[in-house]
């Protein structure tokens, strides 16, 4: 160890949201000058952990030490103050100003106190541009008018005009083309012999390989290992690392073969440009098949486009045997199809409602005659199905907002049971959802494919497609790299294959 | 600062106790903490009201009359309801009435006597709701600025066709409306459609698809869709409902005061709105109530009459108005977040 104490040491930070236990006694050390990667299976704690780090969350326990002080990060301007800034994958611009304002934006160069210096803001602007390797940048333009790599270009060029001694950067290279990922390389090796030490989070191995130092790994909010050397760790032991698990959920029993019947969903060279190539696949009832992949993968662009949420620029679905119209939910619905969407708040419940008419909401014509609801056959119905699903508490009259993350699931699944649909289209289906809760879900989505639905699945988390699904298409980068069963796969097979990409054999 | 339901008592409420917590009665409940704030408004007025003036606010012609102004607004009120909910808005509905209700007083259409006027007045809102609604549902505006401009132009259209003048209604069974040989036991007939209307308007909100369906899409749009709504078409009916609800406004007024005018209307779309927010209907959309829009239509015009009576100026009346909008929503939000 170095005499000098590391710029910054996190130790037994733990953060709780409701239901979930986010980070669990986590430590992070960070040497100034260093490239410190942090890497972990979506859902690791990684994103709560640079959030707390940035001042945006406050830790339940545990202590940061910043060069060898305790200090407490109240707010992000107090990260900020400090010297620790966080460039997020969404980054954080303002549309509407000039990249000179962006950049400067809550610490703008001021004659008197409030008489904005525009004229300095740009040069010092110009300055940090060019120190980037991106002098073609005009700082008076729009940051709506840029590119992504351009915008990235500008957020960097924000934390370097704090006096900055650790950034943060999450999944920097996602937006990337392979030049513009050599071009951030370099920024981050200036940066690093600056003496400024940047966490790097990414999932791609090689690119960790090529400018890592050290590596921590995340895995269920704990840090499984901490400062390996980032070149000489093979990736098998870093792939152990990320899936070995101390919490097995319980997977409910596969039918032993696959089911007789014809496909009921079927998909014929569906495609969106930029988001996934042409795809095909097959659901026949009482078979879950899943998808695996990363974020940005393409794997809910895909449910949505089956559902018809987005338009498909080529290709089709069927269902029954029947083509659907092309981008219109309302066909799809009828159809049989249902959706249970990955942001189960913004894009599936009505959340100043009851239960009762968060499940009813698909299927009005049931229980109403003339568009006159009777509301005791409503109720009735809400009731059957949620009861089905045992959905707690067992009262379909309370407020679908007070139910938990499981339990609000259940509601969605409810609704398209008593809609009646054929298929049913899963896209995150546990996000949000304590792990005691999950198995119950995997329990009645098994269930369900029983009684004969065609299940699609969408999940981050390679364990769960591999244990609740028949079949397994992985995705990487909007294509499919491997199909197989779900028997003949196991984690880490699938966890190489979306992370390297390397050809299905 | 909520009010409880007091525990099931003795035998009284068996029937109810068999299910556990009734639902209905937490919600009912509910709902009674903030009609009850709104009476108690309401109360407190008239007693303000009948202490100022004793003889002349309390005198049955005066609550006639009340009741009668409040018709119109409150006919208008229960359509933009309806919007708001929905997550829209509709700054319109003055300039409709006014535009309806000088379509259905030229000479020309007074020729087809009473039946003319009615239909002119609604087939003239609902058509102004229905460019409302196709502006707004298929052509992606947004609805501030789609019903901003049909306010700005079914004014401009008004005052084209009276060229400023008032039009005197000629047919004597449309001015019977509002002559008291014509009430029925005590209440007028003009206050009789606004009843009907509320109670329509509750029907639809509260036991029919379609109430559900304006629910979820000011809830939730997304969801909505993607639970299979058809949002577009959903939009277009409220705005052709709110232009409707103008049309039949327009033909109250024009009963009312005998004439149609272009200045008729004339800031409506404001105390609308201020009677649906005191009302309870939150601007985001996603609730509301027509009953407590009623109510606020009841409050606002009550002050307008009670300030007439004891001779205080308009401008004394606007800002009254403007501190009972803000003492409403402050006291909504502190209900709001205790349950």
């Amino acid at each position: 160890m170095a005499p000098e104490p590391p710029l910054l040491s996190m130790s037994g930070i733990t953060k709780s949201f409701p239901g979930v236990r986010a980070l669990d006694g986590v430590d992070l050390e960070v040497q100034a000058g260093e490239v410190h990667c942090l890497l972990g299976q979506n859902g690791a704690g990684k994103s709560t952990l640079i959030k707390v780090l940035a001042g945006a969350h406050q830790p339940d326990t545990g202590t940061i030490r910043w060069r060898g002080e305790d200090v407490t990060l109240r707010s992000p301007i107090a990260a900020m103050r400090l010297g620790i800034a966080t460039i997020y994958q969404e980054l954080d611009l303002v549309e509407h100003l000039s990249v000179a304002e962006n950049v400067h934006l809550g610490h703008e160069p001021t004659a008197a106190g409030f008489v904005v210096r525009g004229r300095a803001a740009k040069a010092s602007t110009a300055a940090l541009l060019k120190r980037l390797g991106h002098p073609e940048v005009d700082p008076g333009r729009l940051v709506g008018d840029l590119s992504a790599a351009q915008q990235q270009i500008v957020s960097m060029a924000r934390a370097l005009s704090h006096d900055v001694r650790l950034i943060v950067m999450d999944e920097p290279s996602a937006a990337l083309d392979p030049d513009e990922v050599d071009n951030l390389f370099r920024i981050v090796a200036d940066l690093t012999a600056d003496g400024v030490a940047v966490v790097y989070i990414s999932h791609r191995l090689e690119e960790i390989r090529r400018i890592g130092d050290r590596v921590t790994v995340l895995k269920d909010g704990r840090a499984v290992a901490g400062g390996l050397p980032a070149e000489s760790t093979p990736t098998r032991e870093v792939v152990a690392l990320m899936t070995g698990r101390n919490v097995e959920y319980v997977f409910p029993e596969r039918p032993p073969g696959p089911p007789a019947a014809e496909p009921v969903l079927k998909v014929e060279g569906l495609s969106r440009q930029g988001e996934f190539a042409p795809l095909d696949l097959e659901v026949r009832p009482g078979e879950i098949v899943g998808l695996a992949g990363l974020v940005g993968s393409g794997r809910s662009e895909i449910l949505e486009t089956v559902y018809g949420a987005r338009k498909a620029h080529s290709g089709r679905v069927l269902v029954g045997g029947q083509p659907l119209r092309s981008g219109s939910v309302r066909a799809a619905v009828r159809a049989g199809l249902g959706l249970a969407p990955e942001e189960r708040k913004a894009q599936a419940l009505l959340m100043l409602e009851s239960v009762t008419r968060n499940v009813s909401v698909s299927a009005m014509s049931r229980f109403s005659r003339g568009g006159w609801i009777d509301r005791g056959a409503e109720l009735g119905a809400a009731r059957t199905a949620t009861r089905e699903l045992s959905l707690r508490p067992d009262n379909p009259a309370v407020p679908v907002r007070t139910l938990s993350g499981g339990n609000q699931q259940k509601a969605v699944l409810a609704r398209w049971l008593l809609r009646g649909c054929r298929v049913l289209l899963l896209d995150e289906p546990t996000r949000g959802v304590d792990v005691g809760a999950r198995a119950e879900l995997y329990a009645v989505i098994r269930r369900l494919a029983d009684e004969g639905l065609a299940v699609l699945l969408v999940s981050s988390e390679v364990p769960e497609v591999l244990g609740l699904a028949d079949r397994v298409l992985v995705l990487r980068e909007g294509r499919v790299v491997h199909e197989a069963p779900a028997r003949e796969l196991d984690e880490h097979r699938v966890l190489d294959l979306v992370m390297e990409g390397s050809p299905a054999s | 600062m909520t009010q409880h339901v007091s525990p099931p008592r003795g035998g009284t409420d068996k029937a109810a106790a068999v299910e556990g917590p009734p639902a209905w009665r937490v919600r009912l409940g509910r709902a009674d903490v903030r009609t009850l704030t709104l009476l108690g408004v309401l109360a407190a007025l008239v007693l303000i009201g009948g202490i100022t003036q004793p003889d002349a606010f309390l005198d049955t012609r005066n609550l006639q009359l009340v009741l009668t102004q409040a018709s119109v607004i409150g006919v208008v009120t229960v359509g933009v309801t309806f919007v708001i909910i929905s997550g829209g808005i509709d700054l319109s509905v003055g300039a409709i009435v006014a535009l309806a209700s000088v379509w259905a007083t030229t000479v020309a259409t007074q020729e087809f006597g009473f039946a003319g006027i009615l239909f002119t007045a609604i087939v003239v809102g609902v058509g102004c709701g229905l460019v409302n609604g196709v502006l707004i549902a298929f052509g992606q505006m947004v609805p501030f600025i789609a019903t901003l401009a049909m306010l700005a132009s079914a004014r401009g259209l008004a005052l084209q066709i009276t060229d400023g003048r008032t039009q005197v209604v000629t047919v004597p069974s449309v001015l019977d409306l509002a002559e008291r040989d014509s009430y029925v036991l005590g209440i007028p007939p003009l206050v009789l459609v606004f009843a009907a209307v509320t109670v329509i308007g509750w029907l639809v909100l509260n036991r029919t698809t379609f109430g559900r369906r304006t629910v979820a899409v000011g809830g939730n749009a997304e969801a909505a869709r993607l639970a299979g709504i058809d949002v577009r078409r959903q939009r277009l009916y409220l705005y052709l409902l709110s232009g409707l609800c103008c049309g039949i406004a327009a033909f109250l007024l024009v009963a009312l005061a005998g004439s149609g005018q272009n200045t008729n209307g004339n800031l409506y779309e404001l105390d609308a709105i201020a009677a649906a927010i005191i009302g309870g209907t939150l601007l985001t959309g996603g609730r509301g109530h027509i009953l407590g829009s009623v109510l606020g239509v009841l409050i606002f015009t009550t002050i307008t009459n009670i300030f007439a009576l004891n001779n205080l100026q308009s401008d004394v009346q606007q800002i009254a108005k403007g501190a009972i909008i803000v003492a409403a929503v402050l006291v909504q939000r502190r209900t709001a977040s205790t349950h």
